[in-house]
C-alpha cells in the first residue's frame, strides 16, 4: 500500500518533472538549504543537549527518586501498621488470658460461697428440725399427760356413775397409771 | 490544474551572500528554522523541574514520552555505550518529525521531501558512525568489510560486496525519507487538484481520498522519523560492537 502510493507519488512527480525539472535537483538551491540546515540543526542540537535533556532527565531522576522514597516510606509505614496489629494481638490474648483467669476465680470463690452457705443452711435446718422434734415430743407427753388426767376424770366419774360415791382417786390413778403403761 | 511539484519549490526569502557563497535564507530554511524552535519550545517550555507538582501535564507528558521514546530506542540498539549519543540521536529524531508533521499544515513548506537535506543529514550520519568506528576499533574497523565464517576464496568477491553495501547506506537513507516524503505530498496535491474542477458533485471522491491521505501522511511522517532514527541507531550499534 505504502509502496504503492510512493510509485504513484513519484510517477506522477517523474511525469511533471519531465516537462519542468524537479525543484529538489536544482544545484543551485543547494547552498542555502546546506548552510541553513546546518544552522538549525546545530542550533537545535545546542538546545538539546545543553539546556532540554538535562532538564527532562532531572525531572524523570526526581520523579524516580520521589516515587522510590515513597515506595520505601510506604513499606516502613507498613512494617509499623504490621507491628502495632501484632502489639494489639499480644494485648488482647493477655487480657483474654486474664479474663479468664478472673472467670475461674470468681467461679471457684461462688461454688465455696455457695458450698459454705448450703452447709450452714443445712446445720439451721437440722437445728429446726431437731427443736420441732423436741416440740412434737413436748407435745405428745404433753398429750399423754391430758389423756392421763381425763381417763382419771372419766374413769372417777363411771366408777362413781356404776358404784356410786365413795371411790378413792388414789386408788383411780393407780389403776389409770397401770393401764397406760400396759398400752403404751 | 495547479502544478503537483510547485509545493517543491525553494524561494528566497532574504537573500544572503557570505564570501561568494548563497546563504539566502529560503522557505525551506525558514521551515527548519521553525522546526528548531518548536523542537525547543516542546521539550524546555513544556516541562517545569521542581514545579512542585509530581505528575507532569499534557505538554510535559508528551515531552518525556518523545524523551522515553528516543532513549528507549538508543538503548535497545546501541546499549550503554549510546548515551552519549543520544542528544545528537534525539535532535535528528526531532528535527526529522517536527519537519515532517509541520509539511503536512497546509501552505507551509516540508524541508525533508528534499534530497540535498535528506542526504547531508545521511552523509553526516554516515561519516560519523564511520569515524566512531574507526576511533573505536582502529584498524580492526576493516575487519567489519569480511563476512565470518565464509571460506577466504570468497573474500575477493564477499568484501567488495560488504563496502558497497556500506557505502549505499547514506543513500537508501537519504532517498528512503526523501521519496517518500515528496511522493506522499505529490499525490495529496495532486488529489486536491482534481477537487475544485470535478465540481460539487464529483468533487467529494478526491477529497476523501485526501482526508484519508492526511492520516496516512501523519503515519508516514512519524514512520519515517523513526526509521531514520533507529537505522542510525543500527548503523551506531556496528560501528560499536563490530557485530
Amino acid at each position: 500500500m505504502r509502496i504503492a502510493i510512493i510509485a504513484a507519488g513519484l510517477a506522477v512527480a517523474a511525469g511533471t518533472a519531465s516537462a519542468q525539472g524537479l525543484p529538489q535537483l536544482d544545484p543551485t538551491t543547494y547552498p542555502p538549504q546546506l548552510v541553513w540546515l546546518a544552522i538549525s540543526f546545530v542550533l537545535l542540537y545546542l538546545m538539546m543537549s545543553r539546556i532540554a535533556l538535562p532538564r527532562v532527565r532531572q525531572v524523570l531522576e526526581d520523579r524516580d527518586r520521589r516515587i522510590d522514597g515513597n515506595l520505601r516510606k510506604a513499606e516502613a509505614l507498613k512494617a509499623d501498621a504490621e507491628a502495632a496489629a501484632a502489639a494489639y494481638e499480644q494485648a488482647m490474648a493477655a487480657a483474654r488470658a486474664s479474663a479468664q483467669e478472673v472467670l475461674r476465680e470468681a467461679r471457684s470463690k461462688a461454688v465455696a460461697e455457695a458450698a459454705a452457705r448450703h452447709a450452714e443452711l443445712g446445720k439451721k435446718l437440722e437445728g429446726e428440725v431437731a427443736a420441732a422434734e423436741a416440740r412434737i415430743a413436748e407435745a405428745k407427753r404433753e398429750a399423754i399427760a391430758g389423756i392421763r388426767d381425763v381417763a382419771i376424770e372419766v374413769s372417777s366419774s363411771v366408777v362413781a356413775r356404776l358404784m356410786g360415791d365413795g371411790v378413792k382417786p388414789a386408788a383411780v390413778a393407780k389403776a389409770v397409771d397401770q393401764t397406760l403403761k400396759e398400752r403404751t | 490544474m495547479a502544478n503537483p511539484l510547485e509545493q517543491f519549490e525553494i524561494t528566497t526569502v532574504v537573500p544572503i551572500r557570505i564570501a561568494g557563497i548563497d546563504a539566502s535564507l529560503t522557505n525551506a530554511g525558514v521551515f527548519m528554522l521553525i522546526a528548531t524552535a518548536a523542537v525547543t519550545v516542546f521539550m524546555v517550555a513544556a516541562v517545569r523541574p521542581r514545579s512542585g507538582s509530581e505528575v507532569p501535564g499534557r505538554w510535559q507528558a508528551m515531552a518525556e514520552l518523545a524523551y522515553e521514546f528516543v532513549a528507549g530506542m538508543v538503548r535497545e540498539n546501541v546499549g550503554q555505550e549510546g548515551r552519549r549519543f543520544f542528544p545528537f540521536i534525539f535532535s535528528l529524531f526531532m528535527f526529522i518529525l517536527f519537519g515532517n508533521l509541520i509539511g503536512l499544515i497546509p501552505y507551509s513548506f516540508t524541508f525533508t521531501s528534499h534530497i540535498i537535506v535528506t542526504f547531508a543529514m545521511a552523509i553526516t550520519v554516515f561519516i560519523g558512525v564511520t569515524l566512531v568506528g574507526v576511533f573505536r576499533h582502529g584498524l580492526r574497523f576493516l575487519g567489519f568489510f569480511v563476512p565470518k565464517g565464509v571460506p577466504v576464496v570468497m573474500y575477493p568477491l564477499l568484501v567488495p560486496i560488504e563496502i558497497l553495501s556500506y557505502l549505499s547506506r547514506p543513500v537508501s537513507l537519504s532517498i528512503r525519507l526523501f521519496a517518500n516524503m515528496m511522493a506522499g505530498h505529490t499525490m495529496m496535491k495532486v488529489f486536491a487538484g482534481f477537487v475544485v474542477p470535478l465540481g460539487i458533485l464529483g468533487g467529494w471522491a478526491p477529497l476523501a481520498v485526501d482526508v484519508a491521505l492526511s492520516g496516512f501522511e501523519l503515519l508516514v511522517a512519524f514512520l519515517q522519523a523513526y526509521v531514520f532514527t533507529v537505522l542510525t541507531c543500527l548503523y551506531l550499534n556496528d560501528a560499536i560492537h563490530l557485530h
